[in-house]
């Protein structure tokens, strides 16, 4: 009598898959549980100490520059944090500016113009080409610190003041009656908000013109105006850099180290983003472009409404990895003296003695960094993806 | 099911045999060096490794043929000539300031030799600290022309310094005991603090003063700058070894105390052969013709330190190689580095 008796074990597809899998697991969690046994393992022998107490303690070092107010006698999280906000304004700052240039770049590669297009190419070619490294060393050592010395510093209108102690410029600064100015500021954007809002709907109903951009504007300059002579003496005034016995005080301050960073971390991040852009674009199909001007859209239309939605699909994905890599790539501001998250967190490796605890944080707050700056930009992107049909 | 039987011993077997796998992996990776042991595996690996520098005159540096020389890198050769006989069976891995925790915590290396100051901290975090071998003290360079005669008057000045070293520590409590303004300019690298200096970027650097000696030799035009009379710390600076092995640990001690032993007796590199045979009994036991001072347990020869000062000298003539006044450096009066005999601080304990 024949009776069915299956597939052999060995044979079956299901059973090897699983096997197969359970064994990827179990490798894969015994690789850790090993790391992690050797790390201890080897942190004992040596007697290192793998705990975060130490970061209640007095940091003791000093910090070049700080947005928030930093003391030696503050702690070594203090110190961390500072290291964490330098970071953070190298990035934000470096991506702002590194989009704007790599846009204007990108399109200028495409332009008809010869010289343009190809002075756009020459740049793209030479910063892309050259280790960023060795091009913050340039801006620092070469561009920065060959500027004059303080005493006899470049005076640029403003005044701006140009020296290889940075660069020193006006800034504005509130006075007792700012808070006041604050207000009469809330009650401006209220009302440009409500007045946008009733134009818009107004020349949506009615489709007269009906000025919903100059309208709001005009609106929002005159409360500020009024709030302005309103106040109790101005409540914002010039705050002008003077040269003291060694170096400016007063006004705003960009410090040859962080302009070195950021200059390099722009022109560097900026030829990638330009050849985004370039790519972007061209991944738009010409007969867009070509319907778009034939139904009477000028140029600079037709690249703005048309084109970049279209090539913002393009560009999107690949311009999230270029933030990514400035963010990280700050990180080697350690060579030029620019106190950002790395260069503070090796210091505070020898201060501190705690080589393992402050690498692992290190190491925490990039990708904590990175993570959220990919997850804005995802949103982003969803977004822009909305668009296609 | 009786399938279903035979899956579960088929994976248990599987597993085993991945963890033996592992577990051989991680008896290989037995660091030796780590539990004791460490002069067996310099013995095995035929070299000594010493983490030094290769920027700085006078401590370490790169003579005209290219060779890494210096005090600090004689230290090394002497521990080298100990064990092999031979000085020049030594690696010698430049570092930066920072990169000094770090190194001789993981026992990278075998002697940490690179301006280290001796620390309560670093002590207890880094590694073992052996003999004093310089003592240093820390203070300011400021150009000539500046106005600056006393660090007091640096008020609001800003200040150019390395990074993870005790200067940088120094330096902000100086100022803040003080209550005097600062900016610093902190480099990771020793040669960028001193250009960005030399540029203008900052009114004073600051380290120790040999170091600030050394620089201040290697500037265009050295006349142009001035170390200021301030002494604002104690930097004794001392070769260290990794935490965990006694044996080690004692070896390199004891090579130390025979560089400055060989000086108090008067042993030198031209006359070591002959003093072998000399009639004072503790000349004649500190170069292993009499008695014994501990070189068994040490696990070295009995005459090792024939083979130290053939191949380094003592104590003063190490010192006054790169800064005596003939040395290759500059010139640095030895003042606390004399002999304690001469009213210096360097003592070492007897050979006995």
């Amino acid at each position: 009598m024949l009776t069915y008796r299956g597939i052999p074990l060995w044979r079956d597809v299901r059973v090897l898959q699983a096997i197969g899998q359970l064994v990827s697991v179990v490798f894969v969690v015994s690789l850790l549980v090993f790391f992690v046994a050797n790390l201890r393992s080897a942190a004992d022998e040596r007697g290192l100490s793998l705990g975060f107490d130490f970061l209640g303690q007095e940091a003791g070092f000093p910090i070049g520059e700080s947005v928030i107010d930093y003391d030696p006698g503050d702690s070594f999280l203090h110190a961390f944090a500072v290291g964490i906000i330098n970071t953070l304004k190298a990035a934000v700052l470096g991506v702002l500016l590194a989009t704007v240039l790599g846009i204007v770049v990108g399109l200028a590669r495409l332009s008809s113009n010869w010289l343009v297009r190809n002075l756009a190419g020459v740049y793209i070619q030479i910063i892309r080409n050259v280790p960023l490294l060795v091009q913050l060393f340039f801006w620092y050592f070469a561009v920065f610190q060959a500027l004059p010395l303080v005493q006899q510093a470049i005076r640029l209108p403003g005044p701006v003041y140009l020296s290889n102690r940075g660069l020193f410029f006006v800034s504005p600064q509130a006075t007792p009656s700012f808070d006041a100015w604050v207000a009469y500021l809330a009650a401006a954007l209220a009302v440009a908000a409500a007045l946008r809002f009733a134009l818009r709907w107004r020349e949506q109903r009615t489709g007269r013109p009906s000025h919903a951009v100059v309208g709001p504007w005009l609106a929002f300059a005159a409360i500020a105006a009024a709030g302005w002579l309103a106040a109790d003496g101005s409540p914002v005034v010039r705050n002008v850099p003077v040269l003291g016995e060694f170096n400016f005080a007063g006004g705003g301050r960009i410090t040859p180290e962080f302009g070195a960073l950021l200059v390099g971390l722009v022109l560097y991040t900026g030829a990638f983003i330009a050849e985004i852009v370039r790519a972007g674009v061209q991944s738009v199909s010409r007969g867009q472009r070509e319907a778009a001007l034939a139904v009477g859209l000028s140029n600079a239309q037709t690249t703005r409404l048309v084109i970049f939605p279209q090539a913002l699909r393009v560009i999107v994905p690949p311009l999230i990895s270029q933030y990514l890599n400035l963010t990280k790539n700050s990180s080697l501001a350690v060579a030029i003296a620019y106190p950002e998250l790395f260069t503070v967190g090796r210091t505070m490796i020898n201060q501190a003695g705690r080589a393992l605890p402050i690498f692992l944080l290190i190491m925490a707050a990039y990708l904590a960094m990175s993570l959220t700056w990919a997850a804005v930009g995802n949103l982003y992107n969803r977004r822009v993806q909305m668009v296609e049909r | 099911m009786r399938h279903m039987k035979l899956r579960y011993p088929l994976l248990l077997i599987l597993v085993a045999i991945l963890m033996a796998a592992l577990a051989a992996c991680g008896d290989d990776d037995g660091d030796a060096a780590a539990s004791g042991g460490r002069l067996d595996t310099v013995k095995d690996r035929g070299n000594l490794i010493i983490a030094g520098r290769t920027d700085l005159a006078g401590f370490g540096f790169l003579d005209s043929s290219g060779k890494n020389v210096g005090f600090d890198i004689d230290l090394g050769r002497a521990v080298a000539a100990a064990i092999f006989g031979d000085p020049n069976a030594i690696e010698v891995r430049p570092i930066s300031a920072s990169e000094r925790g770090p190194t001789i915590q993981s026992g990278e290396v075998d002697v940490l030799t690179r301006n280290v100051t001796w620390t309560s901290t670093r002590d207890s975090q880094w590694g073992n600290y052996t003999t004093i071998m310089f003592y240093d003290g820390q203070g300011f360079m400021v150009r000539a022309d500046s106005g600056f005669e006393s660090a007091l008057d640096l008020d609001g000045v800003t200040a150019c310094v390395t990074s993870g070293t005790t200067t940088e520590l120094n330096l902000a409590d100086f100022f803040r005991q003080n209550g005097l303004a600062l900016e610093t300019v902190v480099f990771e690298d020793t040669a960028s603090v001193y250009g960005a200096y030399e540029s203008g970027r900052c009114d004073v650097t600051t380290s120790d003063k040999s170091q600030l000696a050394a620089i201040r030799s290697g500037f265009a035009s050295p006349g142009d700058h001035k170390i200021l009379p301030e002494t604002i710390s104690k930097e004794p600076l001392t070769p260290v070894v990794p935490h965990g092995d006694d044996q080690w640990f004692d070896l390199v001690k004891t090579v130390m105390w025979v560089l400055i032993n060989a000086e108090e007796m008067g042993v030198t590199q031209a006359n070591v052969d002959s003093m072998v045979t000399s009639d004072n009994i503790a000349i004649r036991r500190m170069l292993g013709a009499e008695g014994e001072f501990g070189q068994a347990d040490l696990g070295l020869d009995a005459d090792f330190a024939v083979d130290v000062i053939k191949a380094v000298g003592n104590y003063g003539e190490i010192y006054d190689r790169y800064m005596g006044p003939n040395g290759i450096s500059f010139e640095l009066p030895r003042q606390s580095n004399e002999l304690w005999l001469n009213g210096g601080l360097i003592y070492a304990p007897p050979l006995k």
